[in-house]
């Protein structure tokens, strides 16, 4: 059984390289238990999507739509 | 600031004249070179270099958005040439070390290695909203400015410059085990950062 720590740990080296089998396996039957770890999970996923937002000038965009404060 | 193309686009060379924006823009663009270079004045010369040339095709483009997308997608790609040549200069000031065992030891795992309670993450509300909310990347700077500045230099290298994890080894002289570890300790600090400063007003789950 793998502790959050470890689950965390194989959904962020996920975005970069592809588990292996056993490591997916021992993952999914943590995700399956742990809703603390899906949450982590989909947050990395925004957290990626929002970083290359930021990159992109999706905050100077807002600035526009608002007016500058 | 004269164009030997003639003069510019109105809007867009007006927008490169407003003192206080481009001044905003410089300091957080230095700020972001400086981290990833690790030399003050190469940033300061990458940066200048890009906005030059924004001075010079500013009538391609149409408001601040796509302005500062250009100027940072030349940057990154100036930022990305020096790193993947190695031609980073290290400074004495500008240490690459372990810098936050400290922090484990209040970090959001119990002695098991299992979530404390008051840390367990909670289902996000409206993620795809917060992206257009110019409140929400105030908070999103901030908690990248919180972080560590290896944890910062390393994230911002995968997910900002988009290096693959060999370019970031190579570059930061660090092995594949060491990067995991940073961005593993990078995002769970960066996702804490924003669900305790934005997405954190939902009820916590028992
Ligand atoms: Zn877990």
């Amino acid at each position: 059984m793998l502790t959050c720590n470890d689950a965390t740990r194989l959904l962020s080296d996920s975005q970069e390289d592809r588990l292996s089998f056993k490591a997916r396996m021992s993952l999914t039957a943590h995700l399956m238990m742990c809703s603390g770890c899906r949450n982590f999970g989909r947050h990395l996923q925004i957290l990626r999507e929002a970083a290359r937002a930021f990159a992109a000038g999706e905050d100077e965009r807002t600035g526009e739509e608002q007016g500058q404060p | 600031m004269s164009n030997p193309e003639g003069a510019p686009d109105l809007a867009a060379s007006e927008e490169l004249r407003d003192g206080p924006f481009i001044e905003d823009w410089r300091r957080q663009m230095i700020k972001f070179a400086t981290l990833q270079l690790g030399n003050a004045q190469w940033a300061e010369d990458a940066v200048q270099e890009a906005l030059v040339g924004a001075y010079k095709n500013a009538g391609a483009f149409r408001g601040r958005a796509a302005l500062k997308t250009w100027v940072f997608a030349i940057l990154k790609n100036k930022i990305a040439d020096a790193l993947r040549h190695r031609q980073r200069v290290v400074e004495a000031s500008a240490p690459l070390r372990e810098d936050d065992s400290a922090d484990e030891l209040a970090g959001p795992f119990d002695e098991r290695g299992f979530w404390r309670t008051a840390e367990r993450p909670v289902a996000w509300e409206n993620p795809e909203r917060a992206v257009h909310d110019h409140q929400f990347w105030r908070v999103f700077e901030a908690c990248l400015d919180a972080l560590p500045p290896q944890q910062a230099r390393v994230f911002m290298m995968r997910e900002l410059i988009e290096l693959s994890a060999d370019e970031i080894c190579q570059a930061a002289d660090i092995t594949a085990g060491n990067l995991h570890v940073i961005l593993h300790r990078a995002r769970l600090r960066l996702r804490r950062c924003l669900e305790r400063n934005w997405f954190g007003e939902g009820e916590r789950p028992c």
